[in-house]
């Protein structure tokens, strides 16, 4: 076990906890530069796929697993991060504007939202929020003179810089676009996690009643999370889109929601690396489940296989492992680092003591 | 110099009446106590001046502003800093960040300046934990700084609630029964504790707390309540040999 000598208030502002860390972090991503020179391009867009997969997570997670709110919705966002992104392209905003000017866009009308929504609490408000992603579902087939309806709409042609970047002749440029926008995204969580808002979501998540008599508004927290998560999302929604390059209403379906919420839950509640890992878990899902049919000598698609699955896994995690992949790793690493001398029940949840005085 | 002062307050549910016309003040630099049997509306009057219950009639001012008309998240704008009877922290955060949040009422910095992590932002938390470093030298929190509430035990997250309301700098500090579940020595801390708040940082204190041992070692004045009502105020002798208050806590001699 490493032992952290702190010697000024920055040791615990930072970034890294000590240079160990850093360099852990800062080889992962070398690793992560150097990815398209390592693997074929098949691997390279499924990686893609998971870093895009990974931002829409990280969106779902302030909300989910820092501020405790439920959203059944999110496909809502992404499907509106999409279109705001490729309907200001087509009106000749040049992409490297019109990508997160459509995440400004998705985050404002997602903190609009919320100003309803986040009345309600719990169930309910997963509920609403899966209302949400129906409808939106049904807008996109309504407005068809913008949306392109059922047939769906081709993405544009992405421009950066005048370097084209297209997923079939340039694979690695794509890579590395969503590399570069997880790699802020993350920053900018990190970086609200270390002040005053992130802890206020960790407040409004853990003691409404306590939170405002420090003095933390929480329809103003909350909307502010909603707003940046939904802003967030819809960055990932608009990766997704653009990636896929063909997409309509089918696209971004409720089921989506449901399937991010999994994936968080999966990879770890309120843990960044949680959205990456359950992102890896969902993007290879559906490959791993192939090769297994395969190897059965299945030549047919087992219908529903998939959702099965996933729905498995997620009750077993449930089950089992409620703090997700992440909170595994972090048990088996306290086991190494403590070796011989971690206890059975170091993690074991504590029962709260009883809270009579709720308010609500 | 009065601080808070309630005036002629009722609040009721229904058709219970849970403070009725309660009048107090509480001075400038004072440790006054609430007590009562229970549901009595000790705590009721702590919501009350935390603004989570809106009374039906009376006034209650902090420092000459009217606090009726402040929402509760702007009450502790004001200096006002509370603990709870039965413990409201943020059980998956560490003591430093629940500490920290303590701060909330001292950010002067803006979200995007937050999400850029700005310089400014720098500055603002290294004076947060150092405010908040005071708080866990006085509190001896050290050894449980970095540890998550929900693995602590319950009498160092009583200290810890009193560290998040103390971080905030607060001129009036609300303690609803700080030594309930404490253990003897616990109970012996928390009165040099709260000696301490008083004397070296000026603080006010007003506070809920059944343990008459320990009110009548740290409070100047006491006022009694039953049922909502006020039985006797006074020093803490005056109050518990009160007539009235023998027999809220014992009933009349004559029913046996």
């Amino acid at each position: 076990m490493r032992i952290q000598f702190k010697t000024s208030y920055d040791h615990d502002i930072r970034l890294f906890k000590d240079g160990w860390q850093a360099f852990l972090y800062i080889a992962l991503l070398a690793l992560m530069v150097v990815l398209p020179w390592l693997i074929d391009d098949f691997f390279l867009g499924e990686a893609t796929n998971v870093l895009i997969w990974a931002t829409c997570g990280l969106g779902l997670m302030l909300l989910t697993g820092q501020t405790g709110q439920v959203s059944l919705g999110h496909s809502a966002f992404m499907a509106m991060g999409c279109y705001a992104c490729v309907l200001l392209m087509e009106a000749g905003v040049p992409f490297i504007l019109a990508f997160p000017l459509g995440g400004v866009i998705t985050g404002l009308v997602g903190a609009l939202i919320a100003i309803p929504a986040l009345k309600l609490h719990g169930v309910y408000l997963a509920i609403a929020t899966l209302a949400l992603a129906i409808l939106t579902d049904d807008l996109i087939v309504m407005l068809e003179p913008w949306t392109g309806g059922v047939a769906g709409k081709f993405a544009p042609a992405i421009e950066v810089f005048g370097l084209e970047i297209n997923r079939w002749s340039s694979p690695a440029a794509w890579y590395y676009m969503a590399l570069i926008v997880v790699l802020v995204v993350t920053l900018f969580y990190r970086n609200l996690l270390r002040a005053p808002m992130g802890r206020a979501f960790a407040a409004v998540r853990d003691s409404e009643i306590s939170a405002q008599a420090m003095g933390v508004n929480i329809a103003r927290t909350k909307t502010i999370a909603f707003g940046i998560s939904a802003g967030i999302t819809g960055l990932g929604g608009a990766l997704m889109g653009l990636f896929a390059e063909v997409f309509n209403n089918e696209t971004f379906t409720f089921i989506i929601s449901i399937q991010l919420l999994m994936m968080i839950v999966v990879g770890g509640l309120g843990f960044i690396h949680g959205a990456f890992l359950g992102a890896i878990v969902i993007a290879f899902l559906p490959q791993v489940l192939s090769i297994a049919t395969d190897s059965l000598g299945s030549t047919v698609a087992i219908p529903g296989l998939e959702t099965g699955v996933f729905g498995l896994i997620m009750i077993l995690f449930i089950l089992f492992e409620p703090m997700g992949l992440y909170g595994r790793w972090l048990k088996i690493r306290t086991f190494l680092e403590l070796f011989p001398f971690a206890r059975k029940d170091m993690f074991r949840r504590q029962k709260s003591y009883l809270k009579t005085e709720r308010l609500r | 110099m009065s601080l808070l002062t309630l005036d002629n307050v009722t609040l009721r549910f229904g058709g219970l009446t849970a403070v009725n016309r309660l009048s107090m003040t509480v001075d400038e630099g004072e440790v006054f106590a609430l007590v009562g049997p229970n549901g009595a509306g000790k705590s009721t009057v702590f919501n009350l001046i935390s603004r989570f219950y809106t009374p039906v009639e009376g006034r209650i001012t902090f420092d000459g502003t009217d606090l009726l008309r402040l929402a509760p998240d702007e009450v502790p704008s004001l200096g006002i800093a509370r603990t709870f009877q039965n413990i409201e922290l943020f059980d998956q955060a560490t003591v430093l960040d629940n500490l920290l949040v303590g701060r909330h009422r001292h950010r002067r910095t803006t979200l995007v300046e937050q999400m850029l992590h700005l310089p400014s932002v720098r500055r603002e938390e290294r004076a947060h934990r150092e405010a908040v470093e005071e708080v866990i030298d006085f509190l001896d929190l050290q050894p449980y700084r970095n540890k998550r509430i929900a693995g602590l035990p319950y009498g160092v997250r009583k200290v810890v609630e009193m560290g998040r309301a103390l971080a905030s700098k607060p001129r009036l500090l609300l303690l609803d029964e700080p030594a309930s579940g404490l253990s003897v020595e616990e109970t012996q801390n928390m009165r040099w504790w709260i000696d301490d708040i008083r004397r070296q940082m000026g603080i006010t204190v007003l506070m809920v707390e059944h343990d008459m041992g320990l009110v009548s070692k740290v409070c100047d004045r006491v006022l009694a309540l039953a049922d909502g009502a006020k039985l006797a105020e006074g020093t803490p002798q005056e109050v518990q040999n009160h007539p009235a208050v023998i027999e809220a806590y014992l009933g009349t001699g004559d029913a046996a």
